[in-house]
């Protein structure tokens, strides 16, 4: 029984296992359901476990269940708030008359459309029925929930539910706040037992103790420390103004993090030249030799830029975009030499991928792995820095 | 849903639920599967397991999760010191070493007669390996305990509340054996609802405002941490308790530190928020009162 519905969701990314299958199977089997509204809330609780999910989920039942929902529910919704005088009120001459010169069938084809729409276009934005200043189907503010296809709140049916698709802001594709990126760097971890036996584990002892008839039985363990040590380098050229606070979350994340056996953070104008600096003015810098020489290969080394720049910036000697600058050596030989000298690099970039496609970006792609500043790209930039090599 | 032979869980008077995490709940009890709720802070995830066993008329058995917590704790602790002690100064014969066994919380919702509710609060505090070790136990709900040979068996299969605030990422496969649900932050009129159940007695117009005020805050980028309900129903209490005339609330957001918990939130609030709204509602005051 909806097998498909299975595939349709592993097509959408969302993780379901055969386990959890045969437990909404269970539950079906079970006859707790008597509606699709029910069915909904159901395989989600089983099946999806992380509200980064629900939004492919969303998308995923509406793509199976299409066209199973009786339609002319929606159609006398459409039709009330039609046929609502204040509703129309609100709008400009220029939509009444939109509106007016659409007939019914038109209408709800051209809605069909924006849904249809919507769930191709994830990374769409704002664009959303109801609540798009331009949409005919619905005025934001002025009618709180736009034409909210069915009811107030829980009462509405699971494909409207499915259509309003509210969980859209949990994808984990898109969003970024100081805890999420804490919780992605606690990954960032190498627990070591380090140094002699020379802790005196207490309950251990007791415990041995006693079961010893009292005969006194020590037991040592070594101290458990986290291994890890992270240098933190970011670009704070022009460029990167419009993610300033993306990289300033990053920071404070990575800066209150207790765990870290070291941490330290330089600041550098589009590419690493033969200082970086301490401040974002780049008033106190260090020379980039100075660094390696002295911070041990085994930093974990996150550089965060958009790689974006004049080719010359980065493969000219004196290409620095500060003409005093004077750089003896090219860029991209600098991030060579990190590249070599650290085991574990990555580069994170707060533009989407599809912005990729320019040579300075592919060139340090290649030098650095790439990964994109999202809580996706976060995680997999982590995993590549804590794998042995 | 079907009724029958359903623990059916509506929610209790003094706590408002949505349909889904009605459901969630009830597909929990019916497949004796633990139910794993997340949310924000301050959304009402350990107050569920309380309103569980309320509407259910059962007893509540509450596992607080810290970071040193053990999952063998929650099973059984062996007292091997008062065994010791027993040995060298006590009458009790020590050689039954079942009467130094003590159940943990999870050993006792096992053994207890009846169907109870467990709730393992903030499971992700714990070690990483902790939801782990307990993968086995809560699948056949029985341990074993190798000191006294003796199997404990559940009972009744109990109904099995765990809270995560996402501090840590569980475990794919404690994942796979769990009901999810994500506790989302109410929206207005479900806000209203919660409010009204705490404050009966709250005026319209105070209420209307105090939400206005909140949600217009929750709506700034800038801050690290967002007000929450649990801060809202605070800082209602405060408003009603200085008597704050209704029509101030929205304008001036007084007692803000009862609602904005980060020192840079409070200041970013204060010297940066609050001066562009006077800005602009200066700019704006033959208009009306700023939105």
């Amino acid at each position: 029984m909806f097998t498909d519905f299975f595939y349709t969701l592993k097509e959408k990314k969302v993780p379901v296992s055969i386990t959890e299958w045969m437990a909404l199977m269970e539950a079906l089997s079970k006859g707790y359901i008597s509606n699709l509204n029910d069915f909904y809330y159901l395989a989600r609780a089983i099946l999806v476990k992380s509200e980064a999910y629900y939004d492919q989920y969303d998308v995923a039942f509406q793509e199976y269940f299409k066209g199973i929902e009786a339609p002319p529910e929606i159609a006398e919704q459409i039709l009330s708030w039609l046929r609502d005088p204040i509703n129309k009120m609100l709008l400009s001459d220029e939509e009444r008359a939109l509106l007016d010169s659409m007939a019914l069938d038109e209408l709800l084809e051209e809605l069909e459309k924006r849904l249809k729409e919507q769930t191709e276009q994830h990374d769409g934005g704002d664009y959303w029925i109801g609540r798009g200043g331009t949409s005919p189907f619905g005025h934001s503010g002025e009618h709180p929930g736009g034409i909210r296809m069915g009811g107030s709140g829980g009462g509405g049916s699971a494909m409207q539910i499915a259509e309003q698709r509210q969980f859209r802001n949990y994808r984990s594709d898109l969003t970024l706040d100081v805890r999420q990126i804490e919780v992605a760097l606690k990954g960032l971890r190498r627990l070591d037992h380090t140094g002699p036996e020379d802790q005196l584990d207490l309950d251990k002892t007791i415990d041995a103790t006693c079961r010893n008839a009292g005969e006194l039985e020590f037991i040592w363990t070594r101290d458990r420390k986290n291994a890890v040590k992270l240098l933190l380098l970011m670009d704070a050229g022009g460029s990167m103004e419009p993610f300033a606070h993306l990289c300033s979350l990053l920071f404070s994340a990575a800066h209150s993090s207790t765990h870290f056996k070291d941490f330290q953070y330089y600041y550098f104008h589009n590419c690493v030249y033969d200082a970086l600096y301490k401040d974002i003015e780049r008033r106190d810098g260090v020379g980039t030799d100075h660094i390696l020489r002295t911070l041990e290969p085994d930093y974990k080394v996150i550089l965060v830029g958009d790689a974006w720049m004049a080719t010359s910036e980065l493969i000219d000697m004196y290409g620095a975009i500060y003409y005093y600058e004077r750089n003896h050596k090219a860029g991209i030989v600098r991030l060579k030499q990190i590249a070599e000298h650290f085991t574990h690099c990555v580069w994170l970039n707060p533009e989407p991928p599809r912005y990729w496609n320019h040579p300075t970006v592919l060139t340090i792609g290649k030098v650095l792995p790439m990964f994109e500043l999202t809580l996706d790209g976060l995680h997999q930039a982590i995993k590549k820095l804590i794998v042995k090599r | 849903m079907n009724k029958d032979g359903f623990d059916q869980f509506k929610g209790s008077q003094d706590y408002v639920t949505s349909e889904a995490l009605r459901n969630a709940v009830n597909v929990a009890i019916a497949l004796g599967r633990p139910l794993l709720v997340r949310g924000e802070p301050g959304t009402g995830k350990t107050l569920l397991a309380h309103s569980i066993a309320r509407d259910l008329n059962k007893k509540l058995i509450v596992w607080n999760i810290k970071s040193t917590t053990k999952a063998q704790e929650g099973l059984y602790v062996y007292d091997t010191v008062q065994r010791l002690n027993d040995s060298r100064f006590g009458d009790k014969d020590v050689s039954d070493i079942k009467q130094y066994i003590k159940l943990g919380k999870l050993g006792q919702a096992f053994a207890a007669e009846e169907k109870v509710v467990l709730l393992i609060d903030e499971v992700d505090k714990a070690d990483l390996e902790f939801p782990n070790d307990l993968l086995n136990e809560l699948d056949e709900m029985s341990f074993y305990i190798p000191e006294t040979y003796e199997t404990i068996n559940a009972v009744q299969r109990p109904i099995v509340v765990i809270t995560s605030n996402a501090e840590k990422e569980l475990p794919d496969a404690f994942l796979r054996r769990c009901i999810f649900h994500y506790i989302e932050f109410p929206d207005p009129s479900l806000m209203e609802e919660i409010v009204n159940v705490h404050f009966p007695k709250i005026k319209n117009n105070l209420l209307h405002e105090a939400l206005t005020a909140f949600y217009s805050l929750r709506r700034i980028d800038n801050l690290r941490k967002k007000p929450s309900t649990s801060e809202l129903i605070d800082w209602i209490q405060v408003l009603i308790a200085s008597a704050t005339p209704h029509e101030d609330i929205s304008r001036q957001v007084p007692f803000a530190g009862t609602l904005l918990k980060k020192e840079t939130d409070y200041d970013y609030f204060v010297n940066t928020y609050m001066k562009k709204r006077q800005a602009s509602s200066a700019a704006a005051n033959t208009s009306g009162p700023p939105q």
